[in-house]
């Protein structure tokens, strides 16, 4: 793996100095925007869509959307390329123009980026009357990119597990949440709650109820003028107490560190563990490893983050991958044209039990039982997005990465070292002061 | 017996000028001569360079700049990521999770050496366990964390076949802090054993059987010829190994990254340079962190051959 990594970094930064060179000379040059055709048979060429979803691809499912599409464009041919790695691999080949004709745009891409690398699709204000989500993608009076779908915040769990602890609302605190997780320990044989520590990834979750747990839409922006996000009584610090406290009550697994992801969907399918923190997307792949498993998938519910305000949930739903155009793209049209149809008209996120992008979308079933339950959905303003990750990025505390959610289990089980939760949050206050100073100056 | 058990490679430059032919051959014919072995060299060479000294120049620039690993701009920094580098001891901790290497890499040379003069004798079944000791070797990374995964988990291989020896502790392997780093230097020991087991044994049987013979005539006993015949006969390639486990342990990086991704106090060197460069966008950090790392294992390995010196071999 040393090899392997030296040798990717190599490449990276070989190809890199190769391509600073025409990416400066082009810089604007090759711009120019990417329009939807006004005559759907007028259009012609072959497009390259880079997508991380390799299962779609792998059966079949893709190709069955561009077979349609083509009922619309006939003169378009869609090409898929799935990409396993597709974070690490797209933002290296950034540096190249070989980045396909439509993209998912990486999430490493700062958004003030974005006119570097991708074709401006129209203004906020017109793609918002169609859009939800359109802000994340805007920069300097141009959006740059439409999200495929969207997920709202909250918790996947077991409604047989829970049912059995004798719980039948959802709990409206944290410490209601606390105490309906010891009833499951006590009167039911499942974890009450898996971090899924080991894989990383999942704990990230838990940076998504930011918002969702005060019902603020200003709450990340609010992180880029905040010295001290996690001082007592701050959202981030209750967010993260929760999960520190359902560590040090030992509701979790026993052994964070050995849990792996694919056990983790069938023991909540089957009832070994009672919930998982994950938001929407995960409800359809645990219906799955539920019916795989032989249980009902019936038996997996979603409920909102343990915290109400005026008495109601709130719970954020945020864009998935957002689409792109490939500034260098030859076919820009055609490519337009797919992001369209694709968001618009493909009926992929009713297909994947996803939240609509496009505003009249119809709401899948798993969710409309959220809106019935009274659960508001709110957007995150992504006003001061590029300084919230400039900062992140620069006080290496990394919100929206495992490490920093996976010290807080470390600490809660003991395994942290000293200082405990408290000498953390001051910790993370520090270097979140040092580096908004840093970035302001 | 005067062979020498290293022998030195005749160098080609040398060959093919002794066999060109006398200044009397046309100049073209000598310019051939000449340029052969270059003309050899050219296509190892470039590849050499284009895949090495290319990249390693690449990242000294980069580790001047504040370069964020996938935009344009490439602003100047001087040495302001070295200044950051050497001011911030937190950056500097994680050498420190080095030494559970190094420890496992001591033990691994002493079994490696152990095994490799046992089976160099002629042992029953030799080969099978030759085969046994090399394959953890062959398998990939990604496997192993895989299988290590299962074998630490609470309940799992390791505790189970403790519990048939009586032993039963409730050990959360990878979740103990202060066992996990044992844990996973034991599990890049098992991965590497077969390597450095390989390494001696071929060095141990380029040792020429005469010289056992003479000493079985002289009543030397087993103990006797390792330590004066094995010992010094493969001294150059232990003290190879010694290089090669001094800079792994430095360097540390696949078994930990697979296994825990550097949570639970695990991180090396290695893993916090990947971090920095990729999931923080410091990709001038991280390339000088990637330059002291370097020389780290440079000067440790100038040390190594200061204090144990290179010396020819000569069993006679």
């Amino acid at each position: 793996m040393e090899q392997r990594s030296a040798a990717l970094l190599a490449v990276a930064l070989m190809s890199i100095t190769a391509v600073s060179g025409c990416s400066g000379a082009s810089g604007g040059g090759t711009g120019g925007a990417a329009v939807a055709p006004s005559d759907p048979a007028s259009v012609s060429g072959t497009i390259t869509v880079l997508t991380h979803k390799t299962d779609l691809a792998g059966d079949g499912t893709l190709d069955r959307y561009a077979a349609e599409f083509n009922k619309v464009y006939p003169n378009v041919h869609v090409k898929f390329e799935a990409i396993v790695n597709y974070e690490g691999d797209v933002k290296i080949r950034l540096n190249s123009t070989d980045y396909g004709d439509v993209l998912m745009i990486p999430a490493a891409v700062p958004v003030a980026d974005y006119p570097k690398f991708f074709a401006p699709l129209g203004t906020p204000e017109e793609l918002d009357r169609k859009y939800r989500f359109v802000d994340g993608g805007a920069y300097d009076g141009q959006v740059y990119g439409v999200a495929t779908n969207g997920n709202a915040t909250g918790l996947v769990y077991n409604k047989a597990v829970w049912k059995q602890a004798g719980i039948t609302g959802w709990p409206t605190t944290p410490d209601e949440f606390l105490t309906d997780l010891r009833a499951i320990k006590e009167r039911t044989s499942a974890t009450p709650l898996s971090t899924v520590y080991h894989e990383g990834w999942p704990m990230t979750a838990w940076q998504s109820y930011l918002g969702g747990a005060s019902c603020d839409e200003a709450a990340n922006d609010a992180l880029a003028t905040d010295p001290a996000p996690w001082a007592a009584g701050k959202e981030l610090n209750r967010i993260d107490t929760l999960l520190y406290d359902a560590v040090h009550q030992q509701l979790v697994e026993k052994d964070p560190t050995t849990t792996a992801w694919e056990g983790s969907k069938n023991q909540l399918g089957t009832g070994k563990v009672g919930t998982l923190a994950l938001a929407s997307w995960a409800i359809s792949q645990m219906k799955d490893a539920a019916r795989t498993a032989g249980a009902d998938p019936a038996d997996i519910g979603f409920m909102p983050f343990p915290a109400q305000r005026d008495g109601h949930f709130c719970s954020v739903v945020s864009p998935d991958y957002r689409e792109a155009v490939n500034v260098h793209s030859k076919h820009k049209e055609a490519a337009r044209a797919w992001v369209d149809w694709f968001v618009d008209k493909s009926g992929y996120a009713q297909d994947e039990a996803l939240l609509p992008t496009l505003k009249s979308g119809a709401m899948p079933a798993e969710l409309q039982a959220y809106q019935d339950a009274g659960v508001r959905f709110i957007q995150l303003s992504q006003a001061k997005n590029a300084e919230v990750s400039t900062i992140d990025n620069q006080s290496e505390i990394g919100l929206n990465k495992p490490d920093y959610r996976q010290h807080i289990v470390d600490l809660a089980r003991g395994a942290g070292g000293g200082g405990g939760l408290e000498g953390y949050f001051a910790d993370l206050n520090r270097k979140w002061a040092a580096a908004l100073k840093r970035a302001g100056s | 017996m005067p062979e020498p058990t290293t022998a030195t490679p005749t160098d080609p430059t040398t060959a093919t000028t002794a066999a060109a032919p006398p200044a009397a051959a046309p100049l073209r014919t000598r310019l051939l001569a000449r340029a052969t072995p270059w003309l050899f060299l050219a296509v190892p060479l470039a590849f050499l360079v284009t895949f090495t000294y290319t990249p390693v120049f690449n990242m000294l620039y980069y580790s001047l700049t504040s370069w964020d690993g996938f935009g344009p701009d490439q602003e100047f920094v001087g040495r302001a990521n070295y200044t950051e580098l050497f001011t911030r001891p937190d950056l500097f901790q994680v050498f420190f999770v080095s030494l559970f290497y190094l420890a496992s890499g001591a033990v691994q040379m002493l079994l490696a050496l152990y095994f490799a003069t046992v089976l160099s004798f002629h042992v029953r079944f030799r080969n099978f366990f030759k085969g046994v000791l090399f394959f953890p070797y062959l398998i990939n990374g990604v496997a192993i964390g895989f299988v290590f995964l299962y074998f630490f988990q609470p309940g799992g291989t390791l505790d189970s076949v403790l519990g048939l020896f009586g032993a039963r502790g409730d050990h959360l392997w990878l979740g103990d802090p202060h066992l996990v780093n044992w844990s996973l230097a034991s599990v890049s020991l098992w991965r590497y054993l077969g390597l450095n087991f390989v390494l001696f044994l071929g060095a141990i049987q380029s040792i020429p059987g005469e010289v056992y013979e003479a000493a079985d005539l002289d009543g030397a006993n087993r103990w006797h010829q390792v330590r004066h015949i094995v010992l010094p006969g493969i001294r150059p390639v232990v003290s190879l190994s010694a290089v090669l486990v001094v800079s792994g342990s430095l360097s540390a990086f696949e078994i930990p990254y697979l296994m825990t991704g550097g949570a639970n106090g695990s991180t090396t060197f290695v893993i916090q340079t990947v971090k920095l460069a990729f999931q923080f966008n410091k990709v001038g950090l991280a390339s000088a962190a990637a330059v002291v790392l370097l020389a780290v294992v440079l000067l440790t390995t100038w040390i190594q051959r200061r204090l144990v010196p290179d010396e020819g071999v000569d069993l006679v």
